[in-house]
């Protein structure tokens, strides 16, 4: 139920229309970051307000909203954002991916593959992939202005030198539909090649840094790499402990104090429905008692 | 200002904007997707669809250019009163809005600039009917390929060989709500 204090989903109109605009150029020049005028929300900057402005611009009261911090939709930043807009948009909450049709996420994509009829939101905390190699705002724009992208490969090319391989395990830069370097945020590596054409709208806000982008349906989104060390999607070398997937991202969790441990889904929707179809990993039973 | 132009706005503002901007993102995200919009009435020449978008994305800060075929003073005070939106020549325009002749020539309009892309105009271009398409497009938001009603093939050409700087197209007729980004391809179909 919606609480009748708040304008829908929070936000003054005049704050949505400006995001909103902000969202159109986004979609219309993927992978670019397209600046906005982000507003203080009521929760602390790295808690995704930016997500949380791109998904308030774009919820109708018909959306079913799931919301997952790591994968997870019960802890406590996914459980708070998904409240908040309970409260301020009163709109259907589920925490089953194929439900949902606005998903909200922080540094993961739902295993299940997404549909034509869903949007991705993903909170960004820093949207530009060359600000650590280049602290200048001005900089990094005339540099995506000229398409001057040479030192992210020497940066990978460094990866390679130090340590044999491409180190860079999560926000993985790709290059939208040949043209923008962009800043996934910190997805896994193992996610990127679900960016690449996914059925479903993506939109990323980050709320410290005032920036929006886009990835339009079926938009490409390669991962940067070399032809003798091509992109490789990693994750644990195991499969769930409680499911049985071996092709789901996994977290390592800590069972006890001699150092024991277990892998288990980071997509805890993805885990359940297979533990619900009858899959069981090998400490499952151990779970149920 | 005649009484007319206060009416026929939205009625609960905030939804009505949410579910017509969603409507106009669908159709921005997927090129060649015809949507409806619903929820206003504005004054002739201008389309329920028109009519909608503009009370969605215009206001005081976005300068708008109404192009002779919808500059009337039944238009004028009916955006005025909905939005505030100020009156601009089409080199100051976010928006612009009118009949394709009418809109023409598009170099009048920013196409943004290399460091600011998303500084480009969005026109709002009214048509007779969204329902033949006459153009095939492809790229971002398109599966494989998608067919579009457009006035014209040639300057959307132009437009998309701009990227990634050009403009950014909506079309209405009715209450019906097509979009042309700048990074789609058009060919004759």
């Amino acid at each position: 139920m919606r609480e009748a204090a708040y304008n829908f989903a929070y936000l003054d109109e005049e704050t949505k229309r400006m995001i909103r605009r902000a969202i159109l150029k986004g979609v219309a020049v993927p992978g670019y970051q397209v600046p906005f005028a982000s507003r203080e929300m009521p929760m602390p900057y790295g808690w995704g307000t930016g997500g949380v402005q791109v998904t308030a611009a774009c919820l109708v009261p018909e959306d079913c909203l799931k919301v997952i911090d790591q994968g997870a939709d019960d802890t406590t930043n996914a459980v708070s954002i998904r409240k908040f807009f309970q409260r301020t948009a009163g709109v259907e909450v589920t925490e089953r991916t194929a439900e949902a049709t606005l998903i909200q996420t922080r540094h993961r994509i739902p295993e299940a593959p997404l549909s034509e009829g869903q949007i991705l939101v993903y909170q960004v905390p820093i949207p530009e992939p060359l600000r650590f190699l280049e602290p200048s705002e001005t900089e990094t724009r005339k540099m995506h202005a000229l398409q001057e992208y040479g030192v992210m490969h020497v940066k990978l090319y460094e990866d390679i030198a130090r340590n044999g391989e491409i180190a860079t395990s999560y926000a993985y830069p790709v290059k939208v539909e040949g043209r923008y370097v962009m800043d996934p945020s910190p997805i896994p590596k193992f996610d990127n090649p679900k960016l690449h054409r996914s059925s479903a709208l993506q939109l990323f806000g980050a709320g410290r840094e005032q920036r929006i982008y886009a990835l339009p349906p079926y938009s490409a989104a390669v991962s940067l790499d070399f032809d003798d060390f091509p992109f490789a999607a990693s994750k644990a070398p195991h499969d769930c402990d409680l499911c049985g997937a071996a092709e789901s991202y996994l977290d390592e969790v800590i069972i006890d104090d001699a150092g024991g441990r277990m892998f288990v889904c980071s997509d805890a929707d993805f885990c359940r429905t297979r533990r619900e179809a009858g899959h069981a990993g090998q400490l499952a039973a151990g779970e149920a008692a | 200002m005649t009484p007319a132009a206060l009416s026929g706005g939205f009625s609960d503002t905030s939804v009505q904007a949410a579910r017509a901007f969603r409507a106009a993102l669908d159709a921005m995200a997927r090129p060649g997707k015809v949507v409806a919009l619903a929820g206003a009435t504005p004054p002739a020449p201008l389309s329920v669809a028109a009519g909608v978008l503009v009370l969605t994305l215009v206001d005081t800060t976005t300068p708008l250019y109404l192009a002779p075929s919808h500059d009337t003073k039944a238009v004028r005070d009916w955006i005025t009163f909905h939005t505030g939106a100020p009156f601009v020549e089409p080199a100051a325009a976010s928006f612009a809005l009118g009949n394709w002749s009418s809109l023409l020539p598009l170099d009048r309009f920013s196409i943004g600039s290399a460091e600011y892309p998303d500084r480009a105009a969005t026109l709002i271009v009214e048509l007779a009917s969204l329902a033949a398409p006459t153009a095939r497009i492809s790229g971002p938001g398109i599966a494989v390929q998608a067919g579009l009603a457009l006035p014209e093939v040639a300057a959307f050409a132009e437009n998309h060989a701009l990227y990634p700087l050009g403009l950014d197209f909506f079309f209405t007729a009715d209450d019906r709500l097509a979009a042309l980004p700048r990074s789609t391809r058009v060919e004759a179909a």
